[in-house]
């Protein structure tokens, strides 16, 4: 197995970042949609739930369904606007 | 739609569910997922919205004891639809992929860089023996499931949930696995003296 220097970078970076309070995707997904409407009301979310936000920078899954929530949100705000 | 608080919601879908508020229900997840679903469908021509949201609904009515009130109504219901399309769109994406086809990372030592940014012999020499030291440690600290799961995702970039399922496993459980992978990695590189500045300096650029 041989590893790229980009993937190097990117495998390192997630291991030295790692913290042992990291919360796991049920954790993230019960609080996901408290979460996206702190962003949508422009509220500092990532502040107010830092271990969501952690989770969501970690896990690709989960920051995929985060996004497209918001972007349902987002649109539904913007229509009843 | 007519305006419903929390309350109202819970009340029209709980035991018979209220067939106004199910339609209602129903329309707004076919409406929110053609939004949030914006980019994805038109890689998955088979993709169904109206199934999706159906499927969604089902669930939304099985789950709605697990709704804490932190949220809209209508904002818990949509994170559930997005969840449903999204791991079914990826199930698909997927489907013809197995752990064992997944290509391994590429072998060459060090990719090309420009010139303005690429690094002096001695760090490319330092960096050549991080990687080495790095690829040790993976093979030392790490479980074949670990390892496994973290290649598929990190080199591959296969979803956690299509990991999860070929490792007849869960994504939650899978998430842990890698926690834990990173943790005993993290332990270490701390044991070996190492720390976040030298590693950073030694995959600078410059």
């Amino acid at each position: 197995m041989a590893l790229s220097l980009d993937l190097l970078k990117k495998l390192v970076h997630s291991v030295v970042s790692t913290r042992p309070d990291e919360i796991g995707c049920d954790d993230c997904f019960a609080q996901l949609d408290r979460f996206a409407e702190l962003v949508l009301a422009g509220k500092n979310a990532a502040e107010a739930m830092p271990l969501v936000q952690d989770h969501l920078d970690r896990c690709m899954d989960c920051r995929e369904e985060f996004e497209a929530l918001l972007r349902a949100l987002r649109a539904q705000t913007a229509a009843a606007a | 739609m007519r305006e419903r608080s929390n309350a109202d919601w819970l009340t029209a879908l709980r035991g018979t569910p209220d067939d106004d508020a199910v339609l209602d229900l129903r329309d707004l997840l076919v409406r929110g997922l053609g939004f949030a679903l914006a980019d994805r469908l038109g890689a998955d021509p088979e993709a169904n919205i109206e199934d999706f949201a159906q499927e969604s609904l089902l669930k939304i009515l099985r789950s709605l004891d697990t709704f804490r009130g932190e949220s809209q109504f209508t904002t818990w219901a949509q994170k559930i639809a997005v969840r449903v399309a999204l791991t079914e769109l990826r199930r698909r994406r997927w489907r013809d992929v197995s752990l064992e086809d997944l290509q391994p990372p590429e072998s060459d030592a060090m990719p090309v860089e420009l010139p303005d940014s690429a690094p002096s012999p001695e760090q490319q020499v330092m960096q050549a023996s991080l990687l080495d030291m790095v690829q040790r440690m993976m093979m030392e600290e790490l479980t074949e499931r670990q390892r496994q799961a973290m290649l598929a995702v990190m080199v591959n970039g296969m979803p956690l949930e299509e990991v999860a399922r070929r490792m007849e496993t869960n994504r939650n459980a899978l998430y842990k696995l890698l926690h834990d992978a990173r943790q005993r990695m993290q332990q270490r590189l701390r044991a070996q003296g190492l720390s976040v500045q030298d590693l950073m300096a030694t995959l600078a650029n410059e």
